[in-house]
């Protein structure tokens, strides 16, 4: 089984700061990490090679230092890995990057099966991974939890829905997204790491991949960020102590009141 | 045409309430651009009474595309009824739910469409002088909100998150247009099959629960579960935990309340040890009464809550449910 794997390198969102006069975002020192719900994507891909052999390419679309992000996927046991980078790219949407993906995935030749993670934590949209099905013209199934069987060129997966988890066969080639459940990434090892660093890695520019320059950057993209804000936040709170007994007391007073005020106990 | 659309969805031969909180949604905006409003339902032939409640709730036109293919969601089929009924159509707008089949059908259709989409707002105007969608969604793990337009490109697309808001209430009598179209079978191909489906249990509890309690990271450790279980259990409310705490694995996955997780908006939510960082707050903000016991006094929060104790949880909590079980001996 031939298997891409399209991966994002992202900021550490949880150290991400706000420079609250400016209302801007300090990027500054904030480190770059694989998404870690593409760990996932990257851990179903090897167990699948680990059952039915083959390969695993993974694929960033991203500045030059996304190349971190695909070392870390070799260390993990990827085999191949490719970055697609231009400042062309720069400012694409969901949309554009679903494009130049799509495109550069077709250098890839024949292929089986493409895994990306549920979505990435920065943008938060989970839009890619279908996004690049339709631009492939490719089935999709999407919440993978776990991967059965693949027969007859069909593989069977479950997803996890909102009523239950649906069992779902899908003829190949085609694009999943999983989520956690799918499995526990598995970490880089020694061996991998040393791989990762002999490994000669392909980049893909603009001029390689041939595309419309209408389609792509900030250009080519449907959506635009107008504004950005800090979320204000407007309820009144009313705030008890209870930083000793008679605190304690006194603010399970108040809770309970508050309870039979608004009829909920 | 600058129509106002909603994706409807059902589950079993039932509209889902998602439905009804997108047309209530979706009303203020064909009201702001003085444009239809109107539900896109894909799947199975529904019952007209059942299509009929679209129309009760606020949609002026309902297209129902229907094939026995379409009975379960199928990504390629229902993207390419979608995309038909664009082009045939030509819709200003387009709201869905953020739910695991919008979140799907969505972008699989925009990408086809080459429109603009954007997933999870919280927030949907329309721009006074252009007639543009206004789209405001958290960005950068919840640090901040992103207003977007999709200036060019039609339609605009977005999804909201399912319960963050009321369903429309049904005026009974109000009258509407229904057109039922059959796809063409060369629409309803696909490389995929639904095989089999085993029903949930007790994830549905939380989503749909009256009363929720909230666990966060100040909780400590797992050990210290059972007392927020006695709570639980004392209020007859259902147990949703922060990322972090799922993360560091103490609660399962469907717990999570938060942009990553489920959205609620129950009558009562309890959030206890939790910091209120914005991608928490995405997910229960909008719960009509919000109480927050945490031991900082700065955390966020308590700008969110009704009432709030800066204290120890176990110290609060236990007194809590004592009162609480002798409130209810003495009723």
């Amino acid at each position: 089984m031939r298997i891409v794997v399209p991966i994002k390198q992202v900021p550490e969102t949880r150290s991400v700061k706000m420079d609250e006069k400016t209302g801007t975002v300090i990027r500054d020192g904030v480190e770059s990490i694989v998404n870690p719900l593409d760990l996932y994507s990257i851990e179903a891909a090897l167990i699948l090679k680990e059952r039915f052999g083959g390969e695993i390419i993974a694929i960033s679309m991203g500045p030059p230092q996304a190349a971190t992000a695909l070392k870390e996927a070799l260390a993990m046991g990827i085999d191949q890995a490719i970055l697609v980078s231009d400042r062309a790219f720069a400012g694409s949407d969901t949309w554009g990057t679903a494009y130049v993906l799509g495109e550069a995935i077709k250098t890839i030749g024949d292929y089986d099966l493409i895994i990306c993670g549920e979505r990435a934590t920065d943008g938060d949209t989970g839009q890619v991974g279908p996004e690049v099905a339709a631009h492939l013209k490719l089935p999709v199934t999407t919440y993978v939890n776990g991967v059965n069987d693949w027969t007859d060129g069909a593989l069977t997966v479950t997803r996890l829905v909102e009523h239950g988890e649906e069992k779902v066969s899908m003829q190949l080639p085609g694009v999943l997204t999983v989520v956690k459940e799918v499995s526990d990434p598995r970490l880089p090892t020694l061996d991998g790491k040393i791989r990762a660093r002999e490994t000669i890695m392909p980049i893909l520019s603009f001029d390689d991949l041939k595309l419309d320059l209408k389609l792509i950057g900030l250009k080519g993209s449907p959506t635009r960020v107008v504004k950005i804000f800090r979320p204000k936040v407007t309820r009144e709170c009313e705030i008890h102590t209870a930083e000793d007994e008679a605190g304690v007391a006194l603010s399970v007073e108040r809770l309970y009141n508050f309870l039979q005020e608004r009829e909920v106990v | 045409m600058s129509d106002v659309w909603i994706l409807s969805e059902q589950f079993n031969g039932q509209l889902e309430t998602v439905a009804f909180e997108l047309l209530k949604r979706a009303a203020v905006l064909a009201e702001k651009k003085k444009s239809r409003l109107c539900a896109v339902q894909i799947g199975a032939e529904l019952p007209e009474s059942e299509l009929n409640r679209l129309i009760e709730c606020g949609a002026d036109v309902v297209f129902a595309v229907e094939a026995p293919e379409l009975k379960d969601f199928n990504p390629e089929p229902y993207a390419a009824c979608l995309v038909d009924l664009i082009e045939q159509y030509q819709p200003e707008i387009i709201i869905a739910a953020a739910t695991t089949t919008g979140r799907t059908v969505m972008p699989y259709a925009a990408m086809s469409a080459h429109a603009g989409l954007t997933a999870d707002c919280t927030e949907l105007d329309i721009e006074a002088d252009t007639g543009l969608l206004l789209q405001t969604r958290p960005a950068i793990g919840g640090n901040i909100m992103a207003t977007i337009k999709t200036p060019e490109c039609r339609p605009q697309m977005a999804t909201v998150r399912p319960h963050s808001g009321r369903p429309a209430v049904p005026q009974s009598g109000r009258s509407g247009e229904l057109i039922r179209i059959k796809p063409n079978a060369t629409r309803l191909k696909s490389q995929t099959k639904v095989i089999g489906f085993e029903a949930a249990t007790d994830e549905l509890l939380l989503q749909d629960a009256e009363k929720v309690v909230i666990v966060g990271r100040g909780i400590k450790r797992a050990e210290n579960l059972p007392l927020i279980y006695e709570l639980c259990d004392a209020l007859g409310a259902a147990l949703g935990a922060t990322r972090d705490v799922v993360d560091r694995g103490w609660l399962s996955y469907p717990h999570q309340v938060g942009l990553s997780g489920k959205t609620i908006n129950p009558k009562l939510c309890v959030s206890i040890g939790v910091s209120g960082a914005i991608q928490q707050l995405a997910g229960m903000q909008t719960a009509d009464n919000i109480i927050a016991i945490n031991t900082d006094p700065e955390a966020q929060i308590f700008k969110v809550a009704d009432i709030g104790i800066v204290g120890d949880l176990f110290e609060v909590i236990p007194a809590l449910i004592e009162k609480i079980k002798n409130g209810e001996l003495s009723c």
